[in-house]
Formats: C-alpha cells, structure tokens, sequence
C-alpha cells in the first residue's frame, strides 16, 4: 500500500518507473473496491441478511474459521463475520459523525482565524496549540470518564480532539490564498469580507479540508476501538469493533486467535483502503506534494 | 540556548494552568459528583446529613474556579490529593509508577529509532525494490493496527503459542522481589509492541530523509569524486536525510503516551499509563486530573527537546531567531 513515491530519482539508479507507474493505478482501483465493499457491506447486510448477530449457539462455542463460519465463532457461538460487520458498522458510524463534526467546526475555526487574522488569530492558534498538548486519547479517556455511559460522549470526545489539525490545514490555506491576485482583485472591485469569505476562499480550501475530512474517519474509528478496548467506549451490547477485541481477551488467553485477529483486521484494511485513496485524490491536486505521508 | 529554554518554560507555564483549568470546569460541566465517588458505597446507606456535612467538608458547592484554586495551591506544596482507588496520595502513585512508564517509553523509542533507521535507510537505497515495497507496505499496515490489537496477537504468539516471554505483568506472580533479570524478561512484550507501533512513522521519515538526500548535490558531488557506495550512504545521505528525524523526536511524545496508555493495559505494566485507564474507569477524578496535567507536561517537554535538538544538530539555526 505504498501511497507515496519518491519526487526525483537519480539517474545512477534503477529505474523502476514505468512498473511503478502500472501498479498505481491498480493500487487506486483495490483501495476503491476495498472501500465500496467494506460501504456495501455495512448498509446491506444488516437489512438484507435475516441473520442474528445476537443468536447464541452455545454447541457451536469458538469454533475455528470452518466454511459455516468464515471467521469461526466466539465464545458464546456467535458467527464472528456477522458480529464484525456489526462492529464495523457501529465503529464507521461514530467514526464518521466524529470526523464531520470535527472537520465542520475546525474549517469553521481554521477559516475563520485564517481570514480574520490579528490577535483573533493569535488567540485562535493558542487555544489550538494548547488543547493539542494533551494527548489525544488521554483528553478522550478524561472526557468519557466522566460524561459515561453511551455514545455521544464517545463521538463528542473523538471529535472534540481531531478538529485541530483541521483547523491548521484550513488556516495555513486561507493565508496562503490571502495573498493571492484574484483575492486582491475581489476586495478592490468592492466585494464585502463575507462574500470573499464565501465566495472565494471556502471553495479553495474546499478539497484540503474535505481529504482532511476523509482521512479522519479511520482515525476516528481507531479512536473509538481505543476507548472501546479500554472499557470507556461504548456500552458493551453496541458491538463495536473495539469492544469485540476487548471482548474477546478471554478467549485469546485460553488459545482461540481468531475472535482477536479478525476485528483488527476490519479496522486495518478500511484505514489502509481509505488511506490509498486520499493520497491518490490529494496527489491529484496537487502532484508536487505526492512524497507525503498519508496516514 | 538557555534563553530558549526559559521562554519555552515560560509558555509552559499559562498552558499547564489552562489544562488544569480545562480539567476542573470539564469536570464541572459533567454529571460527575465528587461526594458520590469520594463516599463510594457507602454513600448509599449514608443519611443525607452526613452527605452534606460531606460536600461542605470537600467544597463541592463551591464554584469549580475556587475549586481550581485550592487544587494548585496544595499542588504547589506537592499535595495533590489523595487517589480512591489506589488507596494512596496521588504524588505517591505517580512517583512509585513514572519510573516503570519512563523505562518502557524510552526502551521502545530507543529501539523504534534505531530499527526504524536501518528499514528506512534501506528501503531508501533502492526506491521501488522489492525490499522498499515490502518495507513501505509493512508500515502502513502496521501505522493502521491499532496498538492494542498488536499487543494482544503478541501474547498469544509468545507467551501462549512459544511460552518464551511472560504474558504481563513486572515480575514472576511467586517473586517476592523486583529483580532486573525479571524486569527485562517482562519487558521485552510490552516495549517490543510500543516499539512495533511507533516504527512505521520513523521509517517512513527516515526513508523520505534519506530518499531526498539522495537526490541532492552534495551526494552527487561525492559519487562523482569516487567515493564508495557505503560513504556516500552513510556518510552524506543518512547525516542528512536524519536530520529532520532526529529533531521531530521530542514531538513523538503525544503518540508515546497514546501507544503507552493501551500497551501498559494489556500487558497490566504498573505505569502510570496504566493507572490513568485505572483512574478513568473508577472517575477518580484527583488521580486522573494530575495525570492528564503529567502527561501535558511530558508533551511540552517534549516539544523543548526537539526545539533543543533542532538548533544542537543543525548549525545552520540559531536560537535567537526561535
């Protein structure tokens, strides 16, 4: 999943361009369809599938992956690919509700400093610069420590930390297209500050803020299983996929892998999948900046 | 230098109050009662008349500002509280369990740091090799898995499949002592998986350093003068292409406490990491708002290291202009 390539090779080097080239676009083409699956999978399953995650098999207890049970069965006998769609589901759905609230208040905040400048600025940067020296998982333990039980101190925990590197991307933009001609050219044909605001600006740092928006899911998502493998997530009958893992710790000690394996696995390969294909959005913008990294 | 160093104490100074201002009227906005918690149980066979005699003795009723100020005020004499769930004060539990999080932290970044170097360089040597595409996929995989799930998958391969390293724990449950022989055995799990999960962001960086280094002059310049393939790697690419590696470390501190909060739970490491998980899951609220402030202050510090490091590296800058 090599998202990145380096700018300029020497010429003393191997070349190994035009494989690298080819491989690109099938990388893209995999992260899209890994994407599409993983969409498809959490809307539809659940209506269409007459299937209970819930339903309790007691004979069927921690079965190994067999082709009954693709990914085996937990301690209670519950099929684990069902839960993990599950768990997927209610992970993606606090992920994604974290990560619009996070990027609609940090573009609101980062435009906002951003076009303001002056000591709002300077007070806005502060504020940002103080909140990201606590560690993002301990202020999200601290908040949901003492606002528990449920979900939304949990989405308002994850999203209250991850709107400041939004709000940086968002800032560092709007000064950079500050200075620029057409900025220029709208403020002297008489154009008010909100109209520049609206009608210039927002729509520029658009596509910055919206790869922001759409990395951040994963990384909410990683939050959430964090929390939820902690104890301090979601309640345990919302299956997310840290709660499974944190679930499943029993079953690991007496030697069965695959109730611990599988729910990482469906937070690794959609964080990789979303991961590939904003690079490749982000490298289309702007092809300079293709040697980032992306996660 | 040292003038550096001062104003960034200084900047230091407003934001810890901040955090520990923060801390207090969170506290204060949320359902959390200080009288339930510090009463327990027994707060339920209580009558109301010792409850309120209660949140008088602890100024419950006070506005949280006062509140915040009778905290930094006994902080400031090193009282600071006393933990319910320790059943001890607060300095006490930091002091005991900062030793075991700070040798943890600093055997993973020791070992990330010099691991991540040798993958990165090498993958660096000959971008779009095989080993390159093995490396750069090996690490986005693992910057995606979540620490906890690493550490778990850990002990079951090597303490429950192999039964070579200790599942948990500092020492042997029989031991009576804490001996060294011990504590390395136990922590090579727990330091191994920080260490796993901090590796991807540094060979990534050290990959780009020295992938960009490459590309320059000075490399070209010593190709050109016939200088081995080792010199001009080592030598001219790796010092330079380190730089920017070296100098971000300090501000790797914020993913060390992250990596450390569900790496000492798993492996039940007597950090203090470990206890703040401990002290959120009970709401003890004295433990937890003096390790949330441990920790914003670890993260500064790290943040003056690499200021520090970044003018002690590179010539080039100068504290003044800081």
């Amino acid at each position: 999943m090599t998202c990145d390539a380096p700018a300029a090779e020497p010429t003393v080097w191997r070349s190994y361009g035009t494989r690298r080239r080819s491989t690109r676009a099938v990388r893209v083409r995999v992260c899209a369809a890994l994407v599409a699956v993983t969409v498809l999978a959490v809307l539809l399953v659940p209506p269409l599938a007459q299937l209970d995650q819930q339903a309790v098999d007691l004979a069927a207890k921690l079965r190994p992956p067999s082709w009954a049970h693709p990914f085996g069965t937990d301690d209670l006998g519950r099929d684990l690919l069902l839960r993990c769609v599950y768990g997927l589901r209610v992970s993606l759905l606090v992920g994604l509700v974290a990560a619009l609230v996070a990027a609609v208040v940090g573009t609101a905040v980062g435009a906002a400093a951003g076009a303001l400048g002056g000591w709002a600025d300077r007070a806005v940067m502060r504020v940002v610069d103080t909140l990201s020296s606590v560690p993002h998982l301990l202020l999200g333990i601290f908040v949901v420590a003492l606002f528990r039980p449920g979900v939304v101190p949990v989405a308002v925990s994850v999203a209250s930390t991850h709107w400041l590197s939004t709000a940086r991307i968002v800032r560092a933009e709007v000064l950079s297209l500050r200075s620029r001609p057409y900025i220029d050219a709208a403020v002297s044909g008489g154009a008010s500050r909100r109209r520049v605001a609206v009608r210039h600006l927002l729509p520029a740092v658009a596509p910055q803020a919206a790869i922001a928006a759409t990395l951040m899911v994963p990384h909410a998502m990683w939050h959430e299983s964090a929390l939820s493998f902690l104890g301090l997530g979601l309640p345990a009958h919302m299956a997310s996929l840290g709660n499974l893992v944190q679930g499943a710790r029993g079953s690991l000690l007496a030697g069965h892998w695959w109730p611990t394996l599988f729910p990482g696995l469906f937070i690794i390969v959609p964080t990789l999948a979303v991961a590939g294909l904003a690079g490749a959005w982000r490298e289309r913008l702007n092809p300079r900046r293709r040697s980032e990294l992306m996660l | 230098m040292a003038r550096l160093a001062g104003r960034r104490l200084l900047f230091a100074v407003p934001v810890l109050l901040v955090v520990t201002f923060g801390v207090f009227a969170i506290a204060a906005a949320s359902p959390f009662d200080p009288v339930k918690a510090y009463a327990g149980t027994a707060a339920l066979a209580a009558d109301q008349e010792t409850l309120d005699r209660l949140r008088d003795n602890l100024g419950a009723d006070e506005p949280f500002t006062a509140r915040w100020w009778e905290w930094l005020a006994s902080a400031s004499t090193g009282d600071l509280g006393r933990s319910a769930v320790m059943r001890q004060p607060v300095a006490q539990v930091i002091g005991e369990r900062v030793v075991w999080s700070t040798l943890l932290c600093a055997v993973a970044l020791v070992a990330a740091v010099v691991l991540g170097t040798v993958l990165g360089v090498l993958a660096a040597r000959r971008p779009g090799s095989p080993l390159d595409r093995t490396v750069t996929s090996l690490s986005y995989t693992l910057e995606a898995a979540p620490a906890f799930w690493l550490g778990l998958l850990a002990v079951w391969l090597f303490a429950l499949q192999l039964g070579v390293l200790p599942a948990g724990g500092l020492t042997d449950t029989a031991s009576e002592q804490v001996t060294a022989g011990q504590v390395a055995r136990h922590l090579v799990l727990p330091a191994g998986v920080l260490a796993v999960s901090q590796l991807p962001w540094f060979v990534l960086y050290v990959r780009q350093g020295v992938g960009d280094a490459l590309a320059e002059d000075p490399v070209r310049g010593a190709r050109a003068r016939g200088l081995s393939e080792r010199t001009v790697l080592l030598g001219h690419a790796l010092r330079s292409g380190l730089l920017p590696v070296l100098t971000l470390i300090g501000s790797r501190v914020p993913e060390l406490i992250t990596g450390a909060l569900l790496v000492e739970t798993v492996f039940s490491w007597p950090g203090v990491a470990a206890a703040t998980v401990e002290a959120a899951t009970a709401v003890d609220f004295p433990l937890l708002a003096a390790l949330t402030v441990l920790a914003t202050a670890a993260v500064l510090a790290g943040n003056l290291l690499a200021d520090l490091l970044y003018g002690l590296f590179d010539p080039r800058v100068k504290f003044r202009d800081m």
